[in-house]
């Protein structure tokens, strides 16, 4: 049996936010509609997202998931936490962040949080009419296991966003290797390969990266505290107040204790109902990834 | 720990039966000897032991000294092919089933590796074998046919005594485990082509960790645990006093009660399975249903997954089990059903009840209460509604061109 959180069985049991959406002649929004996953597989899910067109933020979020206990509490949290946010905004929930919500999921089933992210991923993506076929097969992306149809660069990703070291992590998160076992290798031969790429941004980088998520948390130098104040407040700056700002919102640096970090939301977000996921998603998440992934921030 | 529960998951394992813990128990206390010692105390044990041995080939028809205790099924498959291949050391070629329990699939790609051809006979949609293909696949060169009495999976029965006379024809060893079919089907190994047969004291009221391989006499037997004499050199290691006394009570009652329990078991098997086809639908029974176990149904229920239904029904306290990928440990669904060429909508949607001695009516009427509310939640949250989902059958033709 599976060890599920108290968190997972209830979304399973009480699921929030699941059916349809329908917008019966409602003015000024559009439904975005986001499918993964298929039948064979054993798991599917449709997305569906309520954005109101002037401002690009989710106004209601619903889903439409077959499949095992954790991919249905996986979709019914994605719903709960991308509501409110911009599109901006939810691009940036990691399928980590959706497995935290839910209090953690068994390593072999963290592959429905990674169905959530990228029906979220591909619903953005059809509504800004980005078509999703040449985002995945962006330069590398061949096919590397067939069984359940998984490219060179979805392996990737899900290496570099959850600092995979072994191809049976890779299976727990994206099934890749777990059909015919064949791509094994192949799954080692990328992980050795992404392992050496962060090392090399190690060496040649001496700022943060902004576009490229930091690969190389376990690696680092502990930051000194002056270091580390002007580390939040750089990527606040640079990369979380002009989210904020074109929002109607911002952000001021409060105090930083150890790893907490406080923070005084202004302008729309101080109002805003989704001042939490804002907190949440937007600014810890970014600072875990590019400070320290002990960092909790907390409004004052 | 959870103790109260409707249990229809006995493919699994059961309970052990309150006469067979009450047979056992003096030897795990008082009688806690070793038979092979020369004192008394250990060696009136024996009495024991052969008594139990008497009782487990009266269920089987066989005669005392063809039983040779084991600890498990899995052991007694691993020793009957192991023995099979050393006693005829010339011949390379194995046949086996495509649905057949891990303990012999594994065992067989393992030879697969060390110069051994195996093949792998297919199923039907019914789960049934083509004898022709059997008859195909035979060779002089064949060493053993091993095939499973009855699924543990669909509960569907093979024809057991024409596979077998066919195996006799090309002097081949045949093996079949039983593990399912001993004490739900009534045995003479006496009369029957089969050489040597597995079982397993769990899945009939026994605890864990005991098992009998039966081998009939002249077949040129190889141990596979070797290190001591005991079970006339067949099987080395002291034996399992308490598991062996218990093995031969559980063999007893279920050869008393046979007859009347298969008939109940049937009856509230069929009254499960005829209600809920009725009451919900787009679901099916995976399997020959002509030829199947008295106690086992498997039923595919469409546009929804397995372990989701699993975990509802754990709610009402009702075990049972499923092959979808989810609950397999892999990402594949069960190896069975797949053989068995079911379509992708029912195959990660099947449930499997597994009935007992023990089961009551009403227990059977609550599953039969719960089930359609759980089916139509589940089916609400699906995507899915019908065979023609458009994006998921183009997605998955693309996934497995």
């Amino acid at each position: 049996m599976w060890d599920y959180t108290e968190k997972v069985l209830d979304l399973f049991y009480n699921p929030k936010n699941q059916g349809e959406i329908t917008i019966a002649g409602e003015a000024g929004v559009k439904v975005a509609t986001g499918e993964v996953g298929s039948i064979a597989c054993g798991d599917a899910l449709r997305l569906h997202l309520k954005v109101e067109v002037a401002t690009d933020k989710i106004l209601d979020a619903r889903f439409q998931t077959f499949g095992c206990t954790s991919a249905i509490a996986s979709s019914s949290a994605l719903t709960e936490m991308v509501k409110g946010l911009t599109l901006d905004q939810a691009l940036l929930v990691t399928n980590q962040d959706i497995a935290n919500y839910l209090g953690g999921l068994p390593e072999a089933k963290m592959h429905c949080s990674v169905m959530g992210q990228e029906a979220l991923e591909a619903a953005i993506y059809n509504y800004r009419g980005i078509p999703l076929a040449s985002h995945d097969e962006d330069d590398e992306g061949a096919l590397i296991c067939t069984c359940f149809s998984i490219s060179d660069s979805k392996i990737r990703r899900v290496i570099a966003e959850n600092h995979l070291t072994t191809a049976e992590q890779v299976t727990n998160y994206v099934k890749a290797g777990g059909g015919c076992g064949s791509c094994l290798a192949k799954i080692d031969d990328i992980i050795n390969e992404v392992k050496q790429e962060n090392a090399k941004t190690t060496l040649h980088s001496n700022s943060v990266p902004n576009t490229q998520k930091s690969l190389n948390l376990g690696q680092k130098k502990p930051l000194t505290n002056v270091q580390k104040i002007a580390l939040i407040q750089k990527v606040l700056d640079e990369e979380v107040r002009p989210v904020l700002i074109a929002d109607g919102g911002d952000v001021e640096l409060y105090d930083v204790e150890g790893d907490k970090v406080k923070v005084v939301l202004q302008g729309a977000c101080s109002a805003c109902s989704s001042s939490t996921a804002t907190l949440k998603i937007a600014i810890e998440a970014r600072l875990r990834d590019r400070v320290s992934p002990e960092i909790i921030v907390e409004p004052v | 720990m959870e103790k109260n529960c409707i249990y229809l998951d006995n493919n699994a394992t059961t309970k052990v039966d309150p006469q067979v813990l009450e047979a056992m128990l003096p030897f795990l206390t008082d009688y806690y000897g070793n038979p092979s010692s020369m004192h008394s105390f250990g060696g009136q044990l024996a009495k024991n032991v052969r008594i139990a041995r008497e009782q487990v080939a009266a269920i089987l028809g066989a005669e005392a000294s063809e039983i040779i205790f084991t600890s498990c099924g899995s052991e007694g498959d691993n020793a009957a092919i192991r023995a099979a291949l050393l006693a005829q050391p010339e011949k390379r070629h194995i046949i086996t089933t495509q649905v057949e329990h891990p303990a012999v699939l594994s065992v067989c790609k393992q030879l697969e590796t060390q110069g051994y051809q195996v093949t792998y006979l297919s199923v039907d949609g019914r789960g049934q074998l083509d004898l022709n293909e059997l008859e195909a696949s035979l060779t002089g060169n064949t060493a053993l046919v091993t095939v499973m009495y009855a699924n543990n999976e669909t509960g569907v029965i093979f024809p057991i005594e024409e596979i077998g006379a066919r195996v006799k024809e090309y002097g081949a060893l045949f093996h079949v485990d039983a593990v399912q079919a001993v004490g739900k089907i009534p045995l003479n190994l006496q009369t029957s082509t089969i050489d040597m047969l597995t079982m397993s004291g769990h899945k009939i009221h026994a605890p864990k960790g005991i098992g009998a391989l039966y081998v009939r006499r002249g077949v040129r037997f190889r141990p596979f645990l070797i290190g001591g004499h005991q079970e006339r050199g067949r099987r080395a290691g002291t034996e399992n006093v308490p598991g062996i006394v218990a093995l031969g009570k559980a063999a007893e009652l279920e050869l008393l009660h046979l007859d009347e329990t298969t008939t109940r078991e049937r009856k509230l098997r069929d009254r499960l399975e005829t209600a809920l086809l009725k009451q919900i639908p787009d679901c099916e029974v995976n399997g020959d249903t002509t030829q199947r176990l008295p106690n086992t149904t498997n039923i595919g229920f469409k546009y929804i997954e397995g372990e989701a239904i699993l975990l509802s029904l754990n709610k009402y306290g009702i075990c049972a089990s499923s092959g979808s990928a989810c609950t397999s440990g892999s990402l594949e669904p069960s190896h069975v059903l797949r053989a068995m060429g079911l379509p992708y909508t029912t195959l990660h949607g099947s449930i499997r009840f597994s009935l007992c001695r023990y089961t009551t009516e009403a227990e059977i009427e609550q599953v039969i209460a719960v089930m359609p509310e759980i089916i139509t939640r589940l089916r609400a949250l699906s995507p899915f509604k019908n065979d023609d989902a458009g994006w998921l059958q183009q997605q998955s033709q693309l996934t497995h061109h």
